[in-house]
């Protein structure tokens, strides 16, 4: 049985370019980066090659890369760095960070242990279709506010955030503010790295994470992007590496793949092939889908979504149950029901959609990579009308 | 997220449960779990009268599950049918969520609490009888 992956926003396959640009950084090329030899010398060369490189896909300067463990510790040091650097001087300041209710645990938990520290944090609601509206971060902004965090695209629902017209509003406030009262922005840019653009300027952003793995490169790889003049405290202390912002050995490898996967997403010709059978198949899938499953429901945005998401809800099915359904037959997918969440709280993201409780159970993520092809849809849609009759079948509420 | 890695008796249960469906006159149905917890569980059983040791008791003669849940569910109310169908009332009355996951070969930790809704909704199904 071929498998079929359809999890892409949960991890991608390394690429084999990827994999082929790394592989001598193993063995060969193994050197410290931060050795004075022809070793050190070589790991060197690769890791500042990566870093052009992703400046390059960011517009930026390459010295404001900065590589990291993935996005999860990008997150925290945007998030932690601002905060404890704009406390260094006083330690009583007011702090108010203002993000949003959908964003990866990456943020979400990181403000939860800042409010430990006594900073506030405003959540933003978003619309029933998975946006944050502009009017609520305006009314959210307050004299200590110093950072604003707000994710390019969800991953639960790919919905596309307006991080530009964000970054107008934090332009405005910050001209009548002096420099030690400005509001910072950070993007968690992860989701968004495949599908749209990610130049900083354009953006207008202070700070944007990236990681490796969800764009054909490595896992525990990931680059916070700092503009300059970015005031930022370290959060992980050792040999200076990575201008003193990030201490630790580089992972040399994986900062050459990061590279290299990044420089892939530069080729727009290509990008824009890959991106637009992604969405043919997305969009034959959602079509599909809403008319072979009896009270589908689709979640969030349709347009203003990236092309590789599709999120579903079935009611009186449990999520999890499907999932393993569809995994017997070789189909890879992920769920936001609260059975499998660990927590065992449904999804967080459909939650503040306004979804209630019962849906969001029976809530299943597809999400597309470059390798997918229309049997993989055709395959997806003979089974999963299915399975989701055959667990209606078994449960106890009848429609 | 915390791992949930399923024994092979839980997905073998999941793929193909026993004693899934309803019975059509039951002696009594027992009910358990919240749709808005995302589980559900409803017992049907059907009562009668057997001999065990020269006395006349109530067993359970047929039982039937229907339930809306994970993997972890779906396999608990299998298994409970499978541990109750047959016994005397008296006897079911004491299964308890360790014998289930421990017939199940285990349940992830995050899961336990699958294997209350089951004996819930038997315990529900004893306690309407009694009435």
């Amino acid at each position: 049985m071929k498998r079929i992956y359809l999890d892409h926003s949960a991890t991608t396959p390394v690429d084999p370019k990827v994999l082929r640009a790394m592989k001598p950084y193993f063995t060969a090329d193994f050197g410290n980066a931060s050795s004075l030899h022809s070793f050190g010398q070589k790991a060197r060369a690769g890791v500042e090659k990566a870093r052009e490189q992703v400046a390059k896909f960011l517009e930026c300067e390459s010295k404001e890369v900065i590589f990291t463990s993935g996005a999860t510790e990008s997150n925290n040091l945007a998030l932690f760095g601002l905060v404890r650097r704009a406390r260094a001087l006083d330690l009583k300041r007011k702090v108010h960070v203002i993000t949003s209710a959908i964003e990866h645990p990456a943020v979400l938990e990181v403000c939860r242990e800042l409010k430990k520290e006594e900073v506030e944090v405003t959540y933003l609601p978003v619309s029933r279709a998975g946006l944050v509206r502009l009017e609520d971060v305006k009314k959210a902004i307050r004299p200590e506010t110093i950072l604003i965090s707000i994710m390019y695209v969800n991953n639960e629902v790919g919905t596309i955030q307006p991080i530009q017209e964000i970054s107008q509003i934090i332009k405005e406030v910050n001209a009548g503010r002096g420099k030690e009262d400005k509001i910072y922005f950070h993007t968690d840019a992860v989701q968004a790295a495949n599908f749209c653009d990610c130049r900083v300027d354009w953006l207008g952003v202070d700070m944007l994470s990236l990681s490796a793995h969800k764009i054909y490169g490595p896992k525990g790889t990931g680059v916070l992007f700092i503009k300059s003049g970015t005031p930022l405290l370290p959060i992980i202390f050792g040999g200076h590496q990575e201008r003193g912002i990030r201490s630790g050995t580089e992972n040399v490898a994986g900062i050459v793949g990061m590279g290299r996967a990044v420089e892939m997403l530069t080729d727009k010709n290509e990008i824009k092939k890959i991106n637009a059978n992604i969405k043919k198949l997305r969009d034959k899938l959602v079509g599909e889908i809403l008319k072979k499953i009896p009270s589908a429901i689709l979640n969030g945005d349709l347009k203003q979504r990236v092309p590789g998401n599709a999120n579903f809800c079935f009611k009186n099915v449990e999520g999890e149950s499907i999932l393993l359904m569809l995994d017997m037959e070789g189909i890879a997918v992920s769920t936001g029901s609260a059975c499998s969440s660990g927590s065992l709280e449904p999804s967080h993201v459909l939650t503040a959609m306004g979804v209630s409780p019962e849906v969001t159970h029976g809530s299943v993520r597809v999400t597309f990579g470059k390798d997918n092809s229309r049997e993989d849809v055709e395959r997806l849609l003979k089974v999963l009308p299915g399975i989701v009759a055959r667990l209606r079948k078994m449960s106890p509420i009848k429609k | 997220m915390s791992q949930v890695i399923y024994s092979k008796e839980v997905i073998k249960h999941f793929k193909s449960p026993h004693n899934q469906g309803v019975i059509k006159n039951p002696t009594v149905v027992g009910e358990s779990g919240n749709p808005l917890c995302g589980d559900m569980m409803k017992l049907y059983l059907k009562i009668d009268k057997k001999k065990v040791g020269g006395k006349e008791v109530d067993y359970i003669k047929d039982i039937k599950f229907e339930t809306l849940g994970c993997a972890a569910a779906i396999a608990t109310s299998s298994m409970i049918t499978d541990l109750v169908k047959g016994q005397p009332l008296e006897v079911a009355a004491k299964v308890t969520k360790a014998n289930i996951a421990e017939s199940l070969g285990g349940l992830p930790p995050i899961k336990l609490h699958c294997s209350v809704l089951a004996v819930e909704a038997l315990h529900d199904a004893i306690k309407k009888l009694k009435k």
